[in-house]
């Protein structure tokens, strides 16, 4: 079987519990991400999301096991790995533009100022952010509109992995709908290949391609890779109507409300720990000869 | 009538009716001399007549004031120099100290802020130095450096270092994780990190630092100049009280306020310059 394009083997995170035992996180956590997939995680606070994507950024290290990406093992973080955190992380003191141009010049040092101010401005277009407001300081921006630059930010530098850690976390529901569409625009336009934190399932659902579940910590594990079989482009008015999106939607809430605690706590017994692939597929395919629709498709 | 006027309107009113009224009850509280021919025999043997040393009234002073600052740059010997010229050379000592603290107090700060190690190995010393009075220093100063001049620089030096370096310390230690993640995932390099991240994050504590600096900079010249003597704005203060004229005393110590106002309103504009909102 093919590496993929970034591999997770056998990450083990522990930290000290405070009584001079060591509390594991996860044991053995072992899954990939193909090049271009949206992969979105899923699973209870404490289980060790965070330290997973952070652990991707670069920004800690496990206690054992290795991320490879492009067949290169990670270590530390890298522009190759850009990364929007839940609260934005703009810098204040810099204008919205500005915080955009940092990351490209960081990321493009010999561009001249015109190109990185050009392009700065082309992917805070592409997330609506036009005219005077591109100006403001980040204090003078709404929440929405921040964590927009934050994304723009990380696009613009064309990273070969995009890492959001729960993007959308401190929005409230509308503009959470607004920043998730485009979301969805700019990631078709890019190919990036992403890996989000969400705790909202429809968000799972309407972004990812896939939805990783992750059982309760400690001991936690990732135990099911749910694959999303509901064609794009979508859109979150249709994708309630298409057979599929109860049926997905109901294992995964069944997943979170019972499984993962009953899964929980299992010792891995130095194991590899694959997620198990689920696929809901409730349309009939005999007419298209077993073909299933193409999860992606781009444009639109 | 008051109704229509803004808040700060009213408060400048306000202002000048005190000043006002304050100059009027010092003018009042003189007693005035009485001219010669009015004194009784015992009064003119106990040598009422002779001009007696008071404090002068405020119009005394002002006139002083306009006579002084309508020539301030005047040299006539080292007794005698024009305000502007004294205030230009307490000015040039306090600056010269203070750029030299700045020098090795901003690094250092940065060194402290960044490394807890750094941080617990100064520390002991800082807290030991750092409340000594700058003038206990003078002594010191004087018999190592050989040069009074040199020595009144050595003393602001070491009275502005404290707060500069304590406060650039904290404002570097108090950087936000988030921003530090963000020089992180863009690769930036320690010293790139450091200019453009970490200091941008902790100049408002930085320059609040320097503020604070600067004052304590020019309350300590003043009595640094008193005891080194030759020039400077505190030599001219105790000149004059040694010449008895309470009048320039009196117009000197309004220059020090002054001229300290304005060293503070330049920092409050740096301070307003780098500060920003989260």
């Amino acid at each position: 079987m093919p590496k993929p394009f970034l591999s997770i083997e056998q990450l083990t995170q522990q930290f000290p519990d405070g009584n001079g035992g060591t509390m594991t996180v996860f044991e053995n956590a072992t899954f990939g991400i193909e090049k271009g997939e949206f992969v979105c995680i899923l699973g209870h606070s404490g289980c060790g999301k965070s330290t997973i994507m952070n652990i991707l950024a670069g920004l800690a290290e496990p206690t054992s096991g290795v991320v490879k990406m492009d067949g290169f093992e990670v270590s530390g973080p890298s522009l190759d790995r850009g990364v929007v955190f839940q609260n934005y992380s703009l810098l204040p003191w810099l204008s919205a533009l500005k915080n955009v141009t940092f990351g490209i010049k960081a990321r493009y040092p010999l561009n001249s100022k015109q190109e990185i101010t050009d392009q700065a401005l082309e992917y805070l277009a592409m997330v609506g952010l036009e005219g005077d407001v591109v100006h403001r300081k980040p204090s003078q921006l709404s929440g929405g509109m921040r964590q927009r630059v934050s994304i723009a930010r990380a696009f613009a530098n064309h990273p070969k992995l995009l890492l959001l850690d729960e993007p959308f976390g401190a929005l409230d529901a509308l503009t959470r709908g607004t920043i998730q569409d485009e979301l969805l625009k700019i990631w078709g336009q890019t190919e990036q290949t992403v890996f989000m934190i969400t705790h909202d399932i429809d968000e799972a659902i309407l972004l990812a391609d896939r939805i990783l579940l992750m059982t309760n910590g400690p001991l936690a594990r990732v135990a099911e890779s749910v694959e999303i079989t509901i064609p794009r482009p979508r859109n979150r008015t249709e994708i309630v109507d298409h057979p599929n999106y109860y049926p997905i939607r109901n294992h995964l809430v069944q997943f979170l409300g019972h499984r993962s605690k009953e899964l929980a706590g299992q010792p891995s017994n130095g194991e590899m720990q694959h997620p198990e692939t689920v696929r809901i597929d409730k349309i009939k395919t005999d007419e298209a000869g077993g073909e299933t629709p193409p999860l992606r498709s781009v444009g639109g | 009538m008051l109704d229509n006027l803004s808040q700060n309107q009213r408060a400048a009113i306000l202002s000048v009716v005190l000043l006002l009224v304050g100059l009027l009850i010092w003018e009042a509280s003189i007693p005035a001399q009485k001219a010669v021919g009015e004194l009784t025999e015992y009064e003119r043997l106990t040598g009422g007549g002779v001009p007696k040393a008071g404090v002068p009234p405020p119009s005394q002073v002002l006139v002083k004031a306009w006579e002084q600052l309508s020539n301030p740059f005047y040299d006539a010997g080292p007794n005698d120099k024009g305000i502007g010229i004294q205030i230009g050379y307490s000015i040039y000592r306090v600056l010269t100290g203070y750029i030299l603290a700045a020098l090795v107090a901003v690094p250092l700060g940065f060194l402290i802020g960044m490394s807890p190690v750094a941080h617990k190995a100064l520390n002991p010393f800082i807290q030991v130095l750092r409340p000594i009075s700058p003038l206990a220093w003078m002594p010191l100063a004087l018999f190592i450096i050989q040069d009074s001049e040199a020595s009144a620089i050595f003393v602001i030096f070491i009275c502005s270092i404290w707060p500069m370096l304590i406060n650039t310390a904290f404002g570097v230690s108090g950087v936000r994780q988030d921003w530090v993640n963000v020089a992180r995932t863009h690769e930036l390099s320690p010293l790139k990190t450091a200019i453009t991240v970490i200091l941008p994050a902790a100049a408002p504590t930085i320059v609040t630092g320097m503020r604070i600096s600067i004052g304590i900079a020019w309350l300590v010249i003043v009595a640094a100049e008193m005891l080194v003597g030759g020039t400077g704005i505190g030599y001219y203060v105790w000149n004059e009280w040694n010449n008895l004229d309470l009048t320039s005393v009196i117009f000197s110590i309004l220059m020090i306020g002054i001229v300290g106002m304005l060293l503070d309103a330049a920092f409050g504009a740096l301070q307003r310059a780098v500060a920003f909102a989260e």
